[in-house]
């Protein structure tokens, strides 16, 4: 494995990581600072100009929705909450994940079996209608998303780093640390936890795609964001009901969503590759 | 004409040149050797013969084979001449034979392939091929998928796989380096034997089995040929000075001082030691039976065995990185139960590892430094960073790596330089008793020959006590003071050095002995006086579980084990040890 260093010499090598990464920066850019610039409010509405299409005027480059409502700076505020709940649900699956993965690898036996089974049992529960009465119970809870969320993904970061954990443990250098008397927790933090991060930091720009797609969903539902809040997802699902008088309610969005997906998936892909390559550096 | 013509060969991996300006011609019917450290090239021209050469190298000259240029020919032509007129013969017959396919449907496929035979024809020429390469039941064998087969029969199945065709030419990459030295001497008989009839390219690291068993030999360096010429006069006087160094490095059972035994403290004792480990099914694998040793202070006890003898897991359990099944490990007079985890850490200072892989036991994500540093940290709470650091610089010092090393990573090290870091973090802490599992297998003659001297100057300076687990008789020679031989989890023969390699006592430890080649052409050695190989050990054979192939065995030794007793000043567990005369 490589030093950072040379890790980011070669990311800056790979094209697809550079153009995806950029996109990706820039709409993240547009959408922090595009509402300040914008004289329009998202909660603003304006009942002689409802449904208008994309014009310069009033800067109202997306048009606007049924209520009179600038589509733009709703959609940049749509992509800001689903980038923070993606984001925030892959911290909370990669730090469950990598810390009970890890440990369930290394100590091993059956306390390993016991973690795992119970990995398996969540595994078993159906999620979405799990999250479906979830949401029924507690009502609709911005935090719930990302428990919903985060409790979806760092099932598979814990089965994948478990799986890397148990390989590493056998590896001579722990077996060094151990003679020498490095406690475990610090075996775990220093000697395995490094060596876990090419594959954990590939794993989560994967789920970052998979968490946005399961809050388009959960919010394409009506389980997710509540007005006038908003996310890509939500707006997605009102752009439907408006789908044949103003196409760009549908479109813009939908647009939005999908190239902020590819981005994520490609470069995920072209991490992978980087990563990957140490073997034949 | 030559059978084989390389003039000028150049092999580039992008900036890197791996060969460089090669020739060389073999005549049909000779049999030549190619001797050279890692990293010399000796491989990529093997695979350059071959046409096998990855998509990305670059290559110029010309390798004519029967006057047919070799290189970047099409692959119709290579295919018309592998097999048919020139074969290989890899280093690892387990990943160049297919694992789906039997033994035999893999060899019929080189004759259907090249229209040679079909048919019952050619399931009689496999079956001939088999026999001749010495496989045991080649009716079996043929339909015998590759795992079904040991070590050296996977090997023989390699070779009879190459020999099919009947190639003019047969290369031999490393052909014995996966092998236990009993049955490497056993396959150097066959490649013996083979090279009656064809021409043999034999590529190895080892001089031993060049001066047994090719008339010429080349010598790389670095991609370059520095030397070649016939095989006596090259060893008799060798005219480049990398030549002289390889055949100085290499180790001889037959020559050099070995040390006498020392008295002093005990320091590590096993008693009784039994290891054994759960099988999935149910069954249990007896590694290590009953087996007693002690280390002195400033000693070095060499324990010496093939593959599966149980050498390693003896001193894992002493280390407490495997349970112990049964019998006691002292340390110093006091006992070190269980698992080095369970073991207080003021006792762990003393009891220090060195592997075989250099790379696989440092993290490849610390610099030098930490890997160093890490033990003192542990164990030195008291020492101020900068009081670290000084100790670090100064081990690294000890072992030969300068400043410019600290900050750097494992995989930007060399094997050698990556096992003197190992061997640092090991020392660092001025353990008492250093174990050492094959801590010089993976590393060049040149490189091997250092590291040795190393571990000799930290025993010198602090009366250490070295462990040092090895499968060749020839390398702990200059080093040891004592030897353990052990087969089959089983206490063989435990000697000092002088009266061990001068007057072996069990049959044993004279196959081992005989079986290891001696760098010199004049010399004997490498010969076979084992035959077979070690049995599983989930079914040990009864009585001696040597007996099977022990050529003075008698009806005791098959029925009774033998114990340990003591037979002219060494302790050796065999019925017959006074009667037979090795």
């Amino acid at each position: 494995m490589m030093s950072l260093g040379s890790t980011w010499q070669r990311l800056r090598q790979n094209r697809t990581v550079m153009i995806c990464g950029g996109l990706l920066f820039g709409v993240v850019v547009v959408a922090c600072i595009g509402p300040l610039v914008s004289p329009n409010d998202y909660l603003q509405t304006d009942f002689d100009n409802l449904l208008s299409p994309p014009t310069v005027t009033d800067m109202q480059v997306f048009g606007t929705d049924d209520l009179g409502r600038d589509l733009f700076v709703r959609s940049m505020l749509g992509v800001r909450v689903t980038i923070v709940i993606a984001v925030v649900a892959s911290a909370v699956s990669l730090v469950i994940g990598v810390i009970y993965g890890a440990v369930a690898g290394f100590v091993g036996g059956r306390v390993d079996a016991v973690m795992m089974r119970f990995v398996d049992t969540l595994y078993a529960l159906p999620f979405i209608f799990f999250v479906i009465l979830l949401m029924v119970a507690f009502e609709r809870n911005f935090l719930l998303i990302f428990v919903a969320i985060g409790a979806i993904n760092w099932l598979d970061m814990a089965r994948i780093v478990r799986g890397q954990t148990l390989s590493l443990r056998e590896r001579e250098f722990v077996a060094a640390a151990r003679v020498t008397g490095v406690s475990a927790p610090r075996i775990i933090f220093r000697h395995i936890a490094p060596n876990l991060m090419g594959v954990v930091i590939v794993y989560v720009t994967l789920t970052i795609p998979q968490a946005i797609l399961v809050e388009s969903f959960l919010s394409f539902l009506g389980l997710g964001i509540q007005e006038p809040q908003t996310s890509l997802g939500a707006l997605v699902n009102a752009g439907v009901n408006q789908m044949e008088g103003a196409p760009w309610m549908l479109l813009i969005p939908a647009a939005l969503l999908a190239s902020i997906l590819f981005c994520c998936n490609f470069l995920g892909d072209a991490m992978r590759d980087v990563f990957d390559a140490r073997h034949t550096a | 004409m030559s059978l084989l013509q390389v003039d000028g060969l150049t092999i580039r991996y992008g900036d890197n040149e791996v060969v460089r300006d090669l020739s060389f011609a073999i005549e049909a019917g000779e049999s030549v050797g190619v001797v050279g450290e890692s990293g010399s090239g000796k491989s990529q021209m093997a695979l350059a013969v071959l046409g096998l050469l990855p998509g990305n190298a670059v290559t110029n000259g010309s390798v004519l084979l029967n006057g047919t240029e070799v290189l970047n020919a099409s692959e119709k032509t290579l295919n018309g001449l592998r097999a048919r007129h020139m074969a290989l013969v890899f280093q690892d017959p387990m990943q160049a034979l297919n694992p789906f396919v039997r033994i035999g449907a893999q060899l019929r496929v080189i004759l259907t392939t090249h229209n040679l035979a079909s048919g019952r024809e050619a399931d009689a020429r496999v079956l001939d091929m088999l026999q001749r390469v010495g496989l045991p039941d080649p009716e079996r064998q043929f339909r015998a998928y590759p795992h079904q087969l040991s070590g050296g029969m996977r090997q023989r199945a390699m070779i009879a796989s190459a020999l099919i065709a009947a190639p003019e030419l047969l290369i031999a990459d490393e052909p014995t380096t996966a092998l236990d030295v009993t049955v490497q001497a056993q396959i150097l008989e066959l490649l013996e034997e083979i090279r009656r009839d064809t021409t043999l390219l034999l590529i190895t690291h080892d001089l031993g089995i060049i001066a047994g068993h090719c008339e010429r030999m080349l010598v790389l360096e670095q991609g370059r040929l520095v030397e070649s010429g016939t095989t006596i006069d090259i060893f008799a006087s060798p005219q480049h000075e990398h030549t002289a160094a390889l055949i100085d490095a290499a180790p001889r059972l037959d020559r050099g001082d070995v040390l006498s035994a020392v008295a002093g403290n005990e320091v590590l004792q096993l008693c009784n030691v039994s290891v054994s480990y759960d099988e999935r099914n149910g069954d249990s694998l007896q590694a290590v039976r009953n087996l007693s040793l002690s280390v002195s202070a400033g000693e070095t006890v060499a324990v010496v065995g093939e593959s599966g003898s149980g050498k390693t897991s003896l001193v894992r359990a002493a280390l407490g990185l495997v349970p112990l099944q049964s019998g006691r490990v002292l340390f110093c007079g006091e006992e070190l139960g269980g698992l080095v985890q369970s073991r207080p850490i003021a006792m762990r200072r003393d009891l220090q590892l060195v592997f075989q892989d250099p790379a696989g036991s440092l993290n490849p994500q610390m610099r030098v430094a930490s890997i160093v540093d890490e033990p003192l940290l542990v164990h030195e709470r008291g020492l101020s960073s900068e009081e670290r650091q000084k100790q670090v610089a100064a081990m690294l010092d000890r072992v030969g790596l300068d400043a410019s090393y600290r900050a750097r990573f494992p995989h930007e090290l060399s094997g050698g330089q990556a096992q003197r870091v190992a061997i640092a973090r090991a020392l660092i802490l001025k353990p008492k008793v250093l174990v050492c599992d094959e801590a010089v297998a993976a590393l060049d003659g040149s490189v091997r020959k250092e590291i040795l001297a190393l571990l000799g100057d930290a025993q010198k300076d602090g009366g250490l006590a070295i462990v040092f687990i090895t499968h060749d008789l020839a390398v702990v020679r200059a080093i040891s003071h004592r030897v353990l031989v052990m087969y089959m989890g089983r206490l063989v023969e435990l000697a000092d050095c002088a009266s061990l390699y001068s007057r072996a006592q069990h049959p044993y430890t004279k196959a081992l002995l005989d079986a290891v080649p001696t760098p010199d052409p004049a010399a004997a050695g490498g010969t076979v006086s084992l035959s077979g190989e070690v049995p599983s050990i989930l079914s040990p054979p009864s009585g001696c579980a040597f007996h099977p192939r022990c050529r003075f065995a008698k009806d005791i030794c098959r029925a009774e084990l033998p114990l340990p007793r003591i037979v002219n000043g060494s302790i050796v567990a065999c019925h017959r040890a006074e009667e037979i005369s090795l």
